[in-house]
């Protein structure tokens, strides 16, 4: 395949275990260049695992992973020139300063003079005021951006971030997904995980979803919101003008009533909610208000991972 | 900058911002062996009697390579410990550094601060006694190999290493034993034979005879066998300290 259009990251086959718990299992899927995708998963499904394997912070059992089609075990300085990850857990050395923390961070990666740079993605992550803080004096969510710049310090074309935005205010949220779609928009390709499912849904364009360590599904995110479009309607309605024997909730499929005087039915698709409402009408009821409710992503990720098989191992 | 140079000078920042501890410290430490052994037994140990070399003399260049030798180790057993601890390894692990610029920058930072230490024991101890300088070249070889294989090492000790106590296990279990019993504070030649061949055992016997041989130009063994030995010891624990890094153990998953 020509360089050029070999995708950002390519997994194949890819399984890891630890001991007897096989965190990966068989997974294979490939980003193209300049796409945002999420890799979304309960805890313990695999995802930082996959990542780590990606990032060659850990070694997998089979398969093979390339970042801009450098094999990450056999050509792995060029895979990680290519590649800027963001970890998980909030690690920093309390030795150095903002900026001598990504002054270093660049010179791993043979960079010199990297300060024009670095004071572009200091203001841009909002840590101007603290480039000369050491890095122990730093609140939480200022940590977390600094680990945000050191991955993007040796301008990498691929950014994984290990869910980013976990435990920070909204304000840094609001921030860092405004930089990080920056990034996006000039070409650089991100692959986030998180458990803010609202984040996945409103910033990646495909979604791959783990459980057990397997691929489950792998969509774009419109396709994944438009699968099984449940809807689910709420209406209330007046007195029918002749008294019916039966609740109404007894006489509709799927109708629940609720403590607020409404009643909540759900249909398999938006064309079906026409029937419902003739059927109510055939019963002499009127209907006083209505509203309809479209599933988000956290629905769609919940009623996948509850169709997909569990393993015990 | 490259990788090595960017990673050896970070190496040598953490311990420099800290130099009251790293190498202050152990340069006073040392003075105070030297105080107190010479008070103590300048009258009961006779060494070299036929260079005339008082106790305070002798005592002067073991204690210098005693501390390169706890300090290179240190170095190279603190910091990568710590930041396997710390989590912040992954910043080092993420990177295109080479597994030979990662071991030659971890090794030559750890070198570096046992060398100052050394430094500062033996200007220091100017202040009390005169030290001759025989041959330069034994001094600077043997140094350097003793920080060589104390930061391998350390380095094993770090990577190996799942909670501080391991470390200070290996520091207080093997290194300390290995230091005091290599002939830091008497000549080996004062020993009875099974002492003798026990200390010949040890490879920071040769690290310390040959170190002493270039202050007094005169050494328990021949030079010659202290430079093959240190030699080959420096070179088996290089290439084990990068297999070891190359395989990932305990470093990646």
């Amino acid at each position: 395949m020509d360089d050029k259009v070999r995708p950002a990251l390519e997994i194949d086959a890819v399984s890891k275990s630890f001991g007897a718990v096989k965190a990966v299992r068989n997974v294979s899927f490939s980003v193209p260049r300049g796409e945002f995708f999420g890799l979304l998963g309960p805890n313990g499904a695999g995802k930082t695992t996959l990542i780590n394997s990606v990032a060659g912070l850990c070694r997998v059992d089979h398969g093979s992973i390339k970042v801009m089609g450098y094999d990450v075990s056999g050509d792995y300085q060029s895979a990680r020139r290519a590649l800027g990850v963001v970890p998980q857990e909030l690690v920093f050395d309390p030795f150095f300063s903002v900026r001598e923390t990504l002054t270093f961070q660049s010179g791993y990666f043979g960079i010199k003079k990297n300060d024009a740079w670095i004071d572009e993605i200091l203001f841009g992550l909002n840590l101007t005021d603290k480039a000369n803080a050491n890095m122990r004096s730093l609140s939480g969510g200022m940590k977390r951006r600094v680990l945000v710049a050191q991955a993007l310090v040796h301008r990498p074309p691929v950014i994984i971030l290990d869910e980013p935005t976990a435990g920070v205010d909204v304000d840094l949220r609001k921030n860092l997904w405004s930089f990080i779609q920056k990034l996006n928009d000039e070409g650089h390709t991100i692959v986030l995980t998180t458990h803010y499912l609202e984040e996945a849904e409103s910033l990646c364009s495909r979604i791959g979803m783990l459980k057990n360590g397997e691929l489950v599904m792998i969509e774009s995110t419109d396709r994944l919101l438009q699968r099984d479009k449940e809807c689910v309607i709420r209406f209330r309605v007046k007195q029918p003008a002749k008294a019916n024997s039966s609740p109404l909730e007894a006489l509709l499929p799927d109708t629940v009533f609720l403590e607020s005087g409404e009643y909540l039915a759900r249909v398999p698709s938006p064309s079906e909610i026409e029937g419902i409402l003739r059927l109510v009408r055939e019963l002499e009821y009127e209907i006083d208000t209505l509203e309809t409710e479209n599933e988000d992503l956290e629905d769609v990720f919940l009623s996948i991972m509850r169709a997909s098989p569990e393993r015990s191992e | 900058m490259s990788g090595f140079s960017t990673l050896f000078l970070k190496e040598v920042l953490r311990f420099w911002k800290v130099a009251v501890q790293t190498v202050g410290a152990p340069v006073l430490t040392a003075l105070l062996y030297l105080l107190i052994f010479s008070h103590a037994l300048k009258n009961r140990i006779s060494v070299y009697p036929d260079l005339e070399i008082d106790y305070l003399t002798f005592l002067v260049p073991g204690l210098a390579m005693m501390s390169l030798l706890q300090n290179s180790f240190a170095n190279t057993s603190s910091s990568l410990a710590q930041s396997k601890m710390m989590g912040n390894i992954v910043f080092i692990l993420l990177t295109p550094l080479s597994h030979h610029a990662l071991f030659a920058a971890y090794i030559s930072a750890a070198c570096l601060r046992g060398l100052l230490v050394a430094s500062g024991v033996i200007i220091a101890s100017m202040f009390f006694v005169s030290v001759p300088i025989s041959n330069i070249f034994y001094i600077l070889f043997f140094g350097t190999c003793g920080g060589v294989i104390l930061s391998s090492l350390g380095l094993i000790a770090g990577i190996w290493a799942d909670k501080f106590d391991q470390v200070a296990a290996f520091q207080n279990f093997v290194i300390l034993p290995m230091t005091f019993l290599s002939g830091v504070f008497y000549s080996v030649d004062s020993l009875p034979p099974l002492w003798q061949m026990i200390s010949h055992a040890n490879p920071f016997f040769y690290l310390i005879d040959g170190f002493r041989a270039g202050f007094f130009g005169r050494s328990d063994v021949p030079i010659e066998i202290s430079i093959c030995v240190v030699s080959l010891v420096s070179l088996f624990l290089s290439l084990g300290c990068l297999s070891l890094i190359r395989s990932g153990y305990k470093l990646r998953g």
